[in-house]
């Protein structure tokens, strides 16, 4: 059983109906090329294309958003602080001065660049990984998935604040922290794919034609591990903004002024008696809906792969 | 059977071995090395070669590891100074009222997640069924800090029954029932959400099996088909889930045990965290990881006896 209990779930996440959907689409259009047929089928998944819009909307609010709306999020303004939502302040203050809703866009910012940066190299890392020991198997391939092993073993969350509190925390040391722990779980599947392919004729014919490794990798099993890992990568994104946010609310994320949903919520709970509910409804509200996108995008991209292997396979 | 021990016992110990050497490079990650990072910044010099001699850091890195890892089999974790108490003794204190808050949570997340799972699985695509898939879709998306701060903000402050904060550290286990109850359920409702998806799907998968066909055909009855043929064997991946899941749990403890400054293990991490205590964070580390390890290993045993299939593969 070489299942990650967090990230497992995608694979086991309930089918909808696109799955059926897709193959009565196939059935009706069988010339379509595999792109098209796949945009198609990822188009007729409601769930997916409303994620695609609330991460859309999402990367304006926070990259587009701050040219609209201009706040000043580096000096505090103490004069101004906890201040209820006026005209003045859409979302209100902060304890600081700072205005909330300025803060959410510019936490934003970072929250996401962090979270689609680590998924991007955990999954590039979880692939190179997984194939090489994939591929070279015996001794090599038990040495490294046992370091894999190990390293899942301790929470990933204990080591993260660990390394945390040795190193500074900057956006580069957040994305390159949370990325030294985010390869593990991809490296396991795309393993477990290329054990199965590497039985595969083609695989078998290649090796065969006196293809090499590194040949083999690169021209064969990419490829074919391309769907999994994608669908890995988007729950991956999801993952590391909850990552990024429990750091920043344990006080080991990027200090101020620079801003994250995850300490807004951290300093909106000291006032969680007070009323200020402008301090925690918005930034919770944030994270949750950040994650929910990404995860229906997976879903929705989950049943997509599914249909290209099987249209592949025909 | 016995093999099947010995395979997966062997892998476990190896797994062991990686999880010490990993808590063993991070302690000579450590800014200043170890007697720096144990005696602090204004140690002198006299004091930091008695330290490196007693514990051997003058010698080869592999001979290091041996003393090292001699002194943890001893149970000599280490020592921290600036709580001024050995780490063993600390992780006695905070362990176990760890094991009551996650022991509970787990217990109460198995206990709604499989009949909920089940009644999903039956009552497939129905508006029930998408509404808990809904929720469990939220709870899952959800922080645990802010599930938590959303208890607090209605238990304790819009209709105020229920403490904000856990147990007092000097309280015996059991002493404060009330101020358990919110970090329990913060935990298990998260866990929830995570059991009852893999419920649901392994009670689907079931359900299409021929064996549940066959069993209709006979006449057996459609509870006596739910309860006796496809309950038991969709429980079967939950065994291992819960094993998987301990990773998981016990992060979910730490942040729990911070916002509700709950005193246990995780506080303990956290804290040490704050002071920069590393002999406390390795300490802490190295019996999580271990814990982990073996948690897996007896779910693999216990499931190895439950599914006899999965002995002889």
């Amino acid at each position: 059983m070489e299942l990650s209990p967090h990230k497992a779930v995608g694979a086991q996440r309930p089918m909808n109906s696109a799955e059926t959907e897709a193959a009565i689409f196939e059935d009706s259009e069988p010339r379509r090329s595999l792109g098209a047929s796949a945009v198609a089928v990822f188009g007729q998944n409601t769930l997916a294309l409303v994620g695609l819009a609330m991460v859309a909307a999402f990367f304006l609010f926070c990259f587009v958003g701050p040219l609209v709306y201009h706040t000043n999020q580096v000096a505090t303004a103490v004069a101004q602080a906890n201040r209820p939502p006026t005209a003045a302040h859409l979302l209100g203050t902060d304890a600081v001065g700072y205005d909330e809703l300025g803060r959410l866009m510019v936490g934003g910012q970072i929250t996401l660049l962090v979270a689609v940066a680590v998924a991007v190299l955990a999954t590039t890392i979880g692939l190179i990984w997984g194939c090489v020991a994939g591929v070279s198997g015996g001794g090599l391939d038990s040495l490294m998935m046992r370091i894999v092993d190990a390293a899942l073993a301790i929470p990933g969350l204990f080591l993260l604040i660990f390394l945390d509190s040795i190193l500074k925390p900057s956006v580069l040391v957040l994305i390159m922290v949370i990325t030294a722990l985010a390869w593990l779980v991809p490296s396991r599947l795309v393993r477990a794919e290329v054990l199965s392919l590497r039985q595969r004729p083609f695989v078998e014919a290649a090796r065969g034609a006196g293809a090499t490794g590194v040949w083999v990798i690169l021209r064969h099993l990419i490829p074919n591990v391309f769907g999994t890992v994608v669908v890995n990568a988007t729950f991956q994104v999801a993952d590391a903004v909850l990552t990024v946010a429990a750091l920043s609310f344990l006080g080991l994320g990027i200090p101020p002024p620079a801003a994250n949903w995850g300490s807004m919520l951290a300093n909106g709970v000291n006032y969680v008696f007070a009323g200020y509910w402008w301090q925690i409804w918005p930034a919770g509200v944030c994270i949750v809906a950040v994650v929910v996108g990404f995860n229906f995008i997976g879903d929705g991209l989950r049943d997509t792969v599914d249909v290209r292997m099987r249209a592949g396979r025909s | 059977m016995t093999a099947y021990l010995i395979r997966r016992a062997l892998h476990a110990l190896i797994v062991l071995f990686g999880v010490s050497l990993i808590v063993f490079l991070l302690l000579h990650l450590l800014p200043g090395g170890p007697a720096r990072a144990s005696l602090g910044l204004r140690a002198n010099p006299a004091s930091i070669r008695a330290f490196d001699q007693q514990y051997g850091l003058n010698q080869p890195l592999p001979v290091q590891y041996l003393v090292w890892i001699g002194q943890v089999l001893r149970g000599n974790l280490g020592f921290s100074y600036k709580l001024n108490q050995s780490v063993d003794s600390l992780l006695a204190e905070n362990v176990p009222r760890t094991l009551v808050l996650m022991g509970t949570a787990t217990i109460i997340a198995v206990a709604i997640a499989i009949p909920v799972g089940m009644l999903q699985a039956v009552k497939r695509n129905s508006p029930g069924d998408y509404t808990l898939t809904a929720l469990a879709f939220l709870f899952y998306s959800m922080p645990s800090f802010l599930l938590g701060l959303v208890l607090i903000i209605v238990f304790s402050d819009v209709w105020p029954v229920l403490p904000s904060t856990g147990p007092t550290a000097t309280s015996p286990l059991f002493d404060q029932i009330p101020n358990l109850i919110l970090p329990v359920a913060t935990l298990a409702l998260i866990t929830v959400a995570l059991f009852s998806r893999y419920m649901r799907s392994s009670a689907l998968d079931n359900l299409a099996e021929d064996y549940v066909r066959t069993a209709a055909a006979k006449g057996v009855s459609r509870r006596a088909v739910l309860f006796r043929h496809v309950l038991p064997n969709a429980l079967l991946p939950i065994i291992t889930l819960v094993g998987l899941s301990l990773p998981g749990i016990l992060g979910g403890a730490l942040i729990v045990e911070s916002l509700f400054n709950y005193p246990g293990m995780g506080l303990l991490f956290w804290n040490a965290a704050q002071t920069e205590d590393f002999p406390v964070m390795l300490g802490t580390s190295l019996v999580v990881g271990m814990a982990v390890v073996l948690g897996s290993l007896v779910a693999d045993v216990l499931y190895g006896i439950a599914d006899p299939r999965i002995r002889y593969q």
